[in-house]
């Protein structure tokens, strides 16, 4: 075992407690041992490596809960040992990978070998999804149980919708039967077919043709209907509409059994980015209007909005730099999904352990994995970062193997420092590319 | 015409990024090729050397054919590339098309692309100036600055005119350039289309009139602009069928009884005889200026030609 690890002298941050004190944090055994604000230089013993993280903040290392990797299936867009070492840097220490890849997590084989391959990096935890119906393909329900025991942490069809309704029925009633965590990609496809942005002024301008705001409400009004019918655990993925968030926080307020997600490029941006025919603010859900993005944050900063994923989608620039209707949906996240975030509270808009808990222990909750917390006997996955440090996010610095960003040029304030998983560090702010 | 990318070489991508002076400057330059065209010695030297490249990834005859002769009168050597069949169905993509035709040092290239948008990123990777001749459901300039032709000759001004735009303008290009052009000269401008062929908001967004019901729509007005229908849009999906929608949205004389007398007929072609308008009225001589805008389509296209030219042959 490798000697104990003390980080001295930051701001601890833990949003399931609630604890936001200065103080110091030990490892041991790539658990957390202690914590506190007794912790301090000198007085741990000879044994102890102690690193000095004066001015820094530590928080429980982020858990990314929608990640495309690009394997199997798509490696020339991302590899698993590059979405790690992207996610590594962007502080994230567990993620939840999507299963629509090429052939698709619809066999615990297939499951096996993601988790085998991210396992051998020894690195940020990589925790597949499986399919909810075999191939993503809406039509028969995938092998849950069996997928399940191979480690699956939820079921979805990734970026496809189960657009029929029977389907998604028998899903979230078989899936009550392992408590397991069903995710939506909330878009009605017949609604949404051909669309290439948002449908409104811009689109119309434009002349490109539209999605409506209706195609996200409607598949959720439909699924919240199951849900009810079934009892099942039902995650609603990347939220883009303020008519989404009322409909969600009505279904909590009834008490259904719901959670839901956005990304940060949907906090940050509005179809304005599209003008010009940029392709890199071509996302699913597209990118919806100022007043759909105000609806979101005041969502998340109030709870209705459990969770921020990254929302990872690695596109090559062939996929990109090509008429606007041609291009590939998506953008890569990992590396600034803490720094987009912080935004939000640098503006004053959410307060940082609310912010923090969207990042860490709810998607761990919702996900059934260890981490997400700062507590003693935890697994010492955790970020350290400097919440004022100034940087500019450029292509030629993320480790990524897509540089698709939506936030290219774009400077952002707070920066991953150091990434813990089980103790090890993982990444570390000045080594190798910035 | 607006500035993109590095002087000197401008591009015409649309009517949004033009002045109105530029506007009249164009109108007032194409009028007198009019006049040139009319004649037997219709060729000017102004564009000799000058290598113009019609690009068009979609098919088409008649704006390809107007833009050709437009070069060619003008002195150019005109060179017509259909891409459509060949480079896009080897693989290539836009941009590598960019870079080929770099490497052939054209002046002046004439792009039409079945996306929105894809001639402004043509545009982009292209050292030398871009005319828009059609980009997906975006803009067609050159169609708006022949329409505005048409009318300003016909009918002596632009500003205060009541201009009916009718048909399927969700999907056309045709229309929003001339939404943009019309109103950008004064003129009162409706839409005459059914809900499922024109996008909601445009009234506000363009400070234009929408109508759902044709005689309304055309009651008073001074131009008729019908739009061509897309038929294998109208197979029960946007509309039920082709009769249903002539019978509600095909212009005949019994719809123009609304509009003034001496109304003004004008399509941009090719027309669906029967679907959109009725054979005997787009025939008739004295309300019919769909003629016109053909003639009034090589001005224009010469007068961009002229215009985007200038800088070369300033320079020494």
């Amino acid at each position: 075992m490798s000697r104990p690890l003390a980080l001295l002298g930051c701001r601890l941050l833990d949003p399931e407690s609630g604890l936001d004190r200065v103080g110091g944090l030990l490892v041991r055994d790539g658990r957390i041992a202690d914590l506190g604000p007794h912790l301090r230089a000198g007085e741990l013993g000879p044994e102890v490596e102690e690193i000095d993280a004066t001015g820094l903040c530590l928080a429980p290392g982020l858990v990314d809960m929608r990640v495309q990797l690009g394997e199997p299936g798509a490696e020339h867009k991302e590899r698993i040992d590059s979405a790690v070492a992207a996610a590594a840097a962007g502080g994230i220490t567990s993620l939840a990978a999507l299963p629509d890849t090429s052939p698709p997590l619809d066999d615990p084989a297939m499951l096996e070998f993601v988790a085998r391959r991210a396992r051998k990096l020894k690195s940020v935890k990589v925790h597949p999804c499986a399919c909810l119906t075999r191939g993503a393909e809406g039509r028969q329900l995938a092998e849950m149980g069996l997928l399940r025991e191979a480690g699956a942490v939820a079921f979805t069809d990734g970026c496809r919708a189960v657009a029929d309704a029977r389907v998604m029925l028998r899903a979230l009633s078989y899936a009550t039967a392992f408590d397991a965590l069903v995710i939506q990609h909330p878009e009605e496809p017949a609604l949404a077919a051909g669309g290439a942005m948002h449908e409104g002024p811009v689109a119309t301008r434009l002349g490109l043709p539209g999605i409506p705001a209706c195609a996200e409400v409607i598949m959720i009004e439909r699924d919240l209907r199951l849900v009810e019918a079934t009892g099942a655990r039902y995650h609603v993925a990347h939220l883009s509409t303020a008519a989404a968030v009322e409909v969600v926080r009505r279904a909590k307020a009834r008490g259904l059994p719901v959670s839901a997600e956005v990304s940060p490029h949907h906090l940050l941006l509005t179809e304005a980015e599209v003008e010009g025919y940029r392709t890199y603010a071509k996302v699913s859900p597209p990118l919806r209007t100022e007043e759909d993005r105000e609806a979101l944050i005041e969502a998340l900063a109030e709870g209705t909005i459990d969770v921020v994923a990254s929302d990872h989608a690695p596109q090559d620039q062939e996929s990109k730099r090509v008429p606007f209707a041609q291009a590939a949906f998506g953008v890569v996240g990992l590396e600034t999904l803490l720094a987009a975030c912080l935004q939000l509270w640098h503006d004053g808009r959410i307060d940082l352990l609310r912010l923090l808990a969207a990042l860490t222990v709810r998607p761990a909750s919702l996900l059934g994995i260890e981490g997400g917390r700062l507590a003693v006997g935890a697994p010492a996955d955790l970020v350290l970062f400097d919440a004022g440090l100034r940087w500019t996010v450029t292509e030629a610095g993320l480790r990524s193997l897509s540089k698709n960003t939506a936030f290219e040029g774009r400077e952002f304030r707070g920066r991953v420092v150091r990434t813990l998983v089980d103790g090890r560090t993982v990444f570390s702010l000045g080594d190798g590319a910035t | 015409m607006a500035a993109s990318g590095a002087p000197p070489f401008r591009h015409l991508l649309g009517i949004a990024p033009l002045e109105t002076g530029e506007i009249e400057a164009l109108l007032d330059t194409a009028d007198g090729f009019v006049e040139l065209n009319r004649r037997s010695d219709k060729k000017l030297a102004l564009l000799r050397g000058l290598t113009q490249i019609n690009l068009f990834f979609e098919s088409s005859t008649r704006t390809r054919t107007s833009f050709e002769l437009a070069g060619k009168r003008l002195g150019a050597d005109v060179v017509n590339m259909s891409v459509g069949v060949s480079a896009i169905k080897k693989g290539e993509t836009l941009i590598d098309t960019a870079m080929t035709l770099n490497a052939m040092h054209p002046d002046v290239l004439v792009v039409r692309h079945h996306d929105s948008g894809a001639v402004a990123l043509l545009a982009r990777h292209v050292r030398c100036a871009v005319i828009n001749a059609g980009d997906g459901s975006h803009e067609h300039p050159t169609q708006a600055l022949l329409d505005a032709l048409t009318i300003r000759r016909r009918m002596g001004r632009i500003r205060d005119l009541t201009i009916a735009i009718c048909g399927d303008i969700a999907h056309s290009r045709v229309a929003r350039s001339n939404i943009l052009l019309l109103t950008r000269l004064g003129a009162q401008v409706r839409l005459v289309a059914p809900p499922t062929l024109l996008p909601a908001g445009m009234d506000r967004q363009y400070g234009v009139a929408v109508f759902h019901d044709m005689r309304a729509g055309l009651e008073g007005a001074d131009i008729v602009m019908m739009l061509r229908l897309q038929t294998e849009r109208m197979q029960g999906s946007f509309v039920p069928s082709l009769r249903e929608y002539f019978h509600l949205y095909g212009l005949t004389w019994e719809k123009l009884e609304t509009a003034r007398s001496d109304a003004l007929i004008m399509h941009p072609g090719p027309m669906n005889r029967g679907v959109e308008i009725d054979g005997v009225v787009a025939d008739d001589i004295n309300r019919s200026a769909i003629l016109d805008q053909v003639e009034m389509g090589v001005a224009v296209r010469m007068a961009c030609l002229d215009h985007l030219t200038r800088h070369l042959r300033a320079a020494p």
